[in-house]
């Protein structure tokens, strides 16, 4: 490949790319996103191409490997072209029959199709699933049409047309007010506009000056950017490209998580491609502007995501956050003008100066413009990534987009902004997903994550689930952080485990507001944030933990018992026999009984009991009731007949 | 891992004190944990203080300074495989082990850790056993699980 003269060329290049591919030809669309892996996907893709090889397909069906498509929980997801149709956790064993069928015989296999839980119905479009008509995906719908490998796949859908426009068309200043007036926010959690860091980067004193994408995703239950980094890099380096420009840098750095191994693949063979095409290096385009990009890895530190901490960890030092009187767009990576964004800041970048700031304003909020990407997961039925403009509730993320709760549960929190952010309960579902409504709930927007909670999850086991992690990731260096996530940690431990007492709840109220105004950075001042939103919308839960030693969600292990109801047990044997500790007694016709010393609590018998007995039940804040004396253990076992 | 493999990662990477994190990392990719020698090594190449070497091999999550058992468990506790359980697993499997996360066992079979997210949470509660992940976990699959690992 040739390097690539002037904007022209690169029109002619992608003529030519588009004029080699006919619309009509079948291809097979395979997600192999991280998720879709985890459930056999490469298997799915090996016995496609055995299949394809086999049936002597090769030279009439294409097959395209692409990034995460977002519904996770129906994966691997497969898409087949040109009808469109869309097929859902396929397993290799379907294989045969889809080239087969489908492709040889243009029919459709109902079986394989999403089938709507409500109506029953199957489904056979994508666009046509709940999960994805409602959601409005800008930035994260190209995933699905593109290989992350193949630079051409990207240009053929009108990839690197922003950076172009930008370099002949407009001066830096114009591309900056651009971003400017699209008030784009930053998409990492805190929501500062992106186009104010970049002025102010821009004005800062020296020649020499970086542009960093903070790929160092480490909220527990957030992945939109890896499947934004993995599905679609060269559109994170094109934004990152136009910044540069913006900015006046001409290095620019991806740190990424080494926990990411298909990102920084997929990146790294990106910015290879880029720079054989002549879209990195120097002169590009023609444009006398010269940009290069190196990836950066990191080793698995979650405080590493904080700004002046990445910044450090880029010169080859632990990444440890630094005060910072001094912000970072003027002194960031060896004490010369940074900036710093999320990948999804990125990548709106070049959707901005694709279609203006006008078109990017006219979606949102008034604070809050364009859209917004969630890992919508937990206690929810359509896990995955889901992409809504910003406005939408809360309310329609979950029930609309996501399907509700499983198990016919109650919804109880929904929690965002990951260890930042808060718990908001039902009477808040119609938050809208904006940034300062969001923190004025008490939660905040944070990197994405949305996990949803239900009935049997404890809302103080969350608050000290949150600072466990906090603790393990604290860095260390200040005191409020190190030592008041610890002994803020140490309370909750004792209230879930029936040991708080009166004035716990004060006190931890009083921590948070020290660490709130004297840790060093932002991963110790928003530290309390899980504990306060808890506490400020589920004050009864701690204090039926503290005053009843009880666990209202039946969740905290040391405040449960599991107790078989001698009523309803049929003698079965199940429970018994998956006991791990052998904890059950009883024997054929006689009714099985716990013995609560020996009981690990592992839930496994509640699991096993078949439904249609339900005989295990959790106490929790009451005495067990003793066990059945001898004497009435013995049970007339009900014939099947009656049954 | 042999001299003349470490002097090649170290020298991959120009040897620049800013690549410190990158010649670890490839270290701990290739040998699975930093022998103090290739630590001395990378110190003396780097002309940076043995001190800030450790520091580094200490502080981040991906750098063992001890050897690793032949199979790696990892248990994925992000808040999605919380909610759904994952407490209760890692329990089963610390009584199946032996074990606590961070620990080795005695006769280097496995080794156990905690991670904050695998991104499959479509899964959770999810464990992986040398990169094989396994789904929907209940503490009782566990036993059935590990036992295929000599």
């Amino acid at each position: 490949m040739t390097r690539i003269q002037s904007p022209a060329a690169l029109e002619e290049i992608r003529k030519d790319i588009l004029a080699h591919r006919d619309p009509q030809k079948p291809c097979i669309i395979l997600c192999s996103g991280s998720a879709c892996l985890a459930s056999r996907s490469k298997e799915v893709a090996e016995s496609l191409e055995a299949e394809i090889e086999k049936q002597g397909l090769t030279a009439a069906v294409d097959i395209k490997k692409t990034g995460c498509h977002g519904f996770c929980e129906r994966g691997p997801i497969m898409i087949i072209l040109p009808e469109d149709i869309c097929y859902v956790q396929i397993v290799p064993e379907d294989i045969p029959e889809i080239i087969s069928r489908t492709i040889k015989e243009k029919q459709v296999i109902e079986r394989l199709l999403y089938t709507d839980p409500a109506t029953g119905e199957k489904i056979t479009y994508e666009s046509d699933i709940p999960f994805y008509k409602h959601q409005e995906r800008l930035v994260f719908g190209a995933n699905r049409r593109i290989d992350p490998k193949n630079i051409e796949d990207y240009l053929a859908i009108g990839g690197y047309s922003a950076l172009p426009k930008a370099l002949s068309q407009m001066t830096p200043e114009q591309v900056l007010g651009e971003v400017k007036k699209a008030n784009l926010r930053g998409r990492g959690g805190g929501g500062f506009p992106a186009g104010r860091k970049w002025e102010e980067c821009r004005n800062a004193p020296g020649d020499i000056k970086y542009v960093i994408v903070n790929a160092d995703e480490g909220d527990p239950g957030a992945y939109k950017d890896r499947s934004l980094l993995e599905g679609n890099p060269h559109l994170i380096l094109e934004g990152l490209m136009i910044g540069g420009y913006a900015i006046g840098a001409h290095q620019g750095y991806i740190y990424v998580r080494q926990e990411y191994p298909l990102a920084v693949d997929n990146v790294t063979i990106a910015i290879k491609q880029a720079e054989q095409y002549g879209l990195l290096g120097n002169n590009i385009l023609g444009s006398g502007f010269d940009f290069t990009v190196k990836v950066h890895k990191g080793a698995g530190a979650f405080v590493s995501g904080e700004s002046s901490a990445l910044m450090t960890a880029l010169e080859g030092r632990v990444g440890e956050p630094r005060p910072k009187y001094i912000h970072t767009a003027i002194k960031g990576v060896w004490d010369r003008p940074s900036d710093l964004n999320n990948v999804e800041t990125w990548a709106n970048v070049p959707l901005i100066i694709n279609n203006g700031a006008d078109w990017f304003t006219g979606m949102g909020t008034e604070g809050s413009k364009g859209t917004k990407i969630f890992s919508l997961v937990g206690k929810i039925n359509n896990t995955g990534l889901v992409e809504v403009p910003m406005g939408v509730t809360l309310r329609d993320i979950i029930f609309t987009i996501g399907g509700g709760i499983p198990k016919e549960k109650k919804f109880k929190a929904v929690q965002t902004g990951g260890p930042s952010g808060g718990c908001l309960p039902e009477e808040r579902l119609d938050t809208q997903v904006d940034f300062d409504e969001l923190t004025n709930a008490g939660s905040m927007m944070g990197s994405g994550g949305m996990i949803i909670m239900d009935e049997d999850t404890c809302m103080v086991d969350v608050a000290r689930y949150f600072l466990e992690f906090l603790t393990g990731e604290s860095c260390g260096k200040c005191v409020p952080c190190r030592e008041g996530i610890r002994q803020m940690l140490k309370i909750l431990t004792n209230i879930t485990r029936g040991k708080g007492k009166e004035g716990d709840i004060e006190l931890l109220e009083e921590m948070a507001e020290v660490l709130k105004t004297a840790a060093l950075c932002a991963l110790g001042r928003t530290a309390p944030n899980p504990v306060l939103s808890t506490i400020h919308y589920f004050k009864d839960e701690y204090e039926a933990h503290i005053r009843e030693k009880k666990c209202p969600a039946y969740s905290c292990k040391e405040l449960i018992a599991y107790y078989i109801d001698p009523e309803k047990c049929q003698a079965c044997m199940l429970c018994a026999k998956k006991c791990p500790v052998d904890a059950i007694s009883g024997g054929k016709n006689l009714i099985h009984i716990i013995d609560q010393e020996t009981c690990t609590k592992c839930e496994t018998c509640y699991d096993a009991c078949p439904p249609r007995f339900k005989a295990i039940r959790k106490i929790s804040g009451e005495p067990v009731p003793p066990p059945v004396p001898e004497e009435a253990r013995t049970i007339t076992r009900r014939s099947k007949k009656d049954e | 891992m042999d001299d003349s493999r470490l002097e090649q990662i170290i020298d991959t990477h120009q040897s620049t004190a800013d690549s410190l994190i990158q010649i670890l990392l490839d270290i701990q990719a290739e040998n699975r944990w930093l022998p103090k020698e290739a630590l001395e090594r990378v110190s003396e190449k780097l002309q940076v203080p043995l001190s800030r070497v450790q520091h580094a091999a200490t502080f981040y999550k991906a750098f063992s300074v001890v050897p690793k058992g032949r199979h790696e468990i990892h248990v994925c506790m992000g808040t999605a495989c919380h909610v759904r359980g994952a407490p209760r697993l890692l329990d089963s499997i610390q009584d199946l082990v032996g074990i606590k996360p961070g620990e080795t066992d005695s006769e280097l079979k496995f080794s156990l850790e905690t991670v904050n997210c695998l991104g499959c949470c479509a899964l959770g509660p999810v464990i992986e056993v040398d990169g094989t992940y396994h789904g929907k976990m209940v503490p009782a699959q566990t036993g059935e699980i590990l036992k295929n690992y000599e």
